[in-house]
């Protein structure tokens, strides 16, 4: 009997577990399942290059149109999975019929959350997650003169930074002190801070907003109100439960995944932005959510059942383009001790690299793409340079990397 | 359309009407070419783009950007000469009949 793979979620995990399951021979059969009706497409394009306009929507596919036939792939597109019967190996599919699997893969990534106010989701604020809310806001910007971004973390600040090039009065409003505080150390909120000024944002920082009336009127805790003409939001992410529910599938902020990407439920797996694993960079059980994640945790669950396992333990690594900045980010800097700089001679170009107990535990680095592949490779290896090589911008750090 | 063709590392021909204007690396993945990975979707961020450009049409490219330059002094596979990241370089009527070869590891 063919075993049949069943993937929920044809995003950067479920298309990545799909095509490494048939790269690496798997002869059994493989449905894919979304819940959105386009091809599978890729999603950091969305707040950068196609919105921008630089990219098109052909452009950010993920594979050709007869991919998934050649490949024996079953793609069913703007189909929803509702409820997963372990005992069973079963899924219920929105138009009720039901679908066995001897393998499931959940790939459901996460979705954004939304502002409350008064105990109600606000009406008129739009947020940016699939192609669908990219082609509304792409509608819904370009005839606004004046945007209110709620939220600068990455996806606020990159919406920013493309309003901004379309010519667009831009106001971004924080609550916390300073941008992507979560993230990142000061020098660089800073760097990002002073560009968007720079570049004619309006920042107002350590507020709150306590109501947005009609997508028009936004009213802040210090008092004052703003008119707009739209609100977009970006606030973080959750991962649904609803999938998971009445199933007994552990749930905790994520689904809970071994270093296989297994649930507790052997042959139920998790990838991508809803898997909550112990990750060995950060030395801590977390999700994470970028496209490295969830195409290696995508690996690593086809390989599984391929029963050739190898455990997740790859460096994570993301990046963001804002105006000329380019951050890219590898390793976890999460309860770092100290944060050295390898300042370039030109401005706007340098690496934080970051340490804890004289080790070399995350690197993010601001226009020095160089920097940041080497990063990945000391990271992987384990190797640490010593705080003076770091600073010296003469050293060379790949020096270390014994091939 | 320019044409382009795309040489796997296991042999494999692909020869390709691409739409002016699409970069090497969309030329790939949307024809699935294997071995171009693109994984942070054209943003110069990854170097999994990487690719051998032909002697023949070296010198009708556009010139390197310091950091598609920089990005592929830290590309997996060896950079040669001819390595230009996919994602980097746009296909144009001059660069009709190129031909490209896919590195054996990204
Ligand atoms: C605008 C934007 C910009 C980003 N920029 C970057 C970046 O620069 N760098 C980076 O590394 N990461 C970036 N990310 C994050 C990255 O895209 C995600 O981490 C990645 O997509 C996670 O992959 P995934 O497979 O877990 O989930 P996704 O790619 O989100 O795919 C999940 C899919 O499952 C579908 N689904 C959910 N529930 C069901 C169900 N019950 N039934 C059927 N289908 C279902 C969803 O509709 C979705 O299509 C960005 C994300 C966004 C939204
Ligand atoms: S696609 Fe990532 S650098 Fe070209």
């Amino acid at each position: 009997m063919k075993k049949r793979v069943v993937i929920i979620g044809a995003g950067h995990g479920g298309v990545q577990a799909a095509s490494t399951l048939r790269e690496d021979g798997f002869e059994g059969e493989i449905v894919l399942i979304s819940d959105e009706s386009d091809a599978p497409y890729q999603k950091p394009p969305l707040s950068k290059g196609y919105l921008q306009g630089k990219q098109t929507a052909q452009a950010i596919l993920f594979r050709s149109a007869n991919y998934y036939n050649d490949n024996e792939i079953d793609l069913q597109l703007g189909v929803r999975v509702n409820h997963i019967y372990t005992q069973e190996n079963q899924i219920e599919l929105s138009d009720g019929s039901k679908l066995d699997y001897d393998y499931l893969i959940v790939a459901t990534g996460a979705c954004n959350r939304k502002l409350l106010f008064h105990g109600k989701i606000a009406e008129k604020i739009y947020y940016l997650r699939n192609f669908t809310d990219a082609k509304v806001i792409e509608e819904k910007i370009n005839p606004a003169r004046h945007i209110v971004i709620i939220g600068g973390g990455f996806i606020g600040l990159e919406l920013a930074a493309l309003a901004i090039e379309k010519e667009k009065k831009v106001t971004v409003i924080e609550t916390e002190d300073r941008l992507m505080k979560r993230v990142l150390p000061e020098a660089l909120s800073k760097v990002f801070y002073d560009t968007h000024k720079a570049h004619g944002v309006e920042m107002l920082l350590g507020v709150s907003v306590v109501d947005v009336i009609d997508g028009k009127t936004i009213k802040l805790n210090d008092g004052k109100t703003l008119e707009t003409d739209l609100v977009l939001a970006g606030i973080g992410v959750i991962v649904e439960t609803e999938l998971t529910e009445n199933s007994d599938i552990s749930f905790d902020d994520g689904i809970v995944v071994n270093g296989f990407q297994q649930s507790n439920i052997p042959n139920v797996y998790a990838i991508g932005d809803c898997a909550n694993h112990y990750n060995p960079f950060a030395k801590k059980s977390l999700r994470l959510e970028s496209v490295q994640n969830a195409v290696d945790q995508a690996k690593v669950a086809a390989s599984h059942i391929m029963g050739k396992p190898i455990e997740y333990n790859t460096v994570p690594w993301f990046w963001t383009n804002q105006y000329h900045l380019k951050l890219q980010m590898a390793g976890i800097s999460f309860g770092f001790e100290e944060a050295i700089i390898r300042q370039s001679p030109k401005p706007d170009r340098f690496s934080v690299y970051y340490f804890r107990k004289e080790k070399l535990i995350a690197v993010d680095s601001l226009n020095r793409p160089a920097d940041h592949l080497n990063a990945r490779k000391l990271l992987a290896a384990g190797i640490s340079p010593t705080k003076q090589q770091v600073e010296d911008f003469d050293f060379k750090l790949n020096s270390l990397l014994i091939d | 359309m320019p044409k382009a063709t795309y040489i796997e590392t296991e042999g494999k021909v692909h020869e390709l009407d691409l739409p002016l204007g699409a970069t090497f690396m969309e030329g790939a993945v949307q024809n699935d070419v294997k071995g171009i990975v693109a994984e942070c979707g054209g943003s110069c961020m990854c170097a999994t783009c990487h690719i051998y450009v032909d002697d023949a049409f070296l010198e009708l490219l556009p010139e390197m950007e310091e950091e598609e330059e920089e990005m592929l002094e830290g590309a997996t596979a060896e950079r040669t000469p001819n390595s230009r990241l996919g994602c980097q370089v746009r296909i144009s009527k001059a660069l009709d009949g190129i031909i490209l070869r896919v590195p054996g590891e990204q």
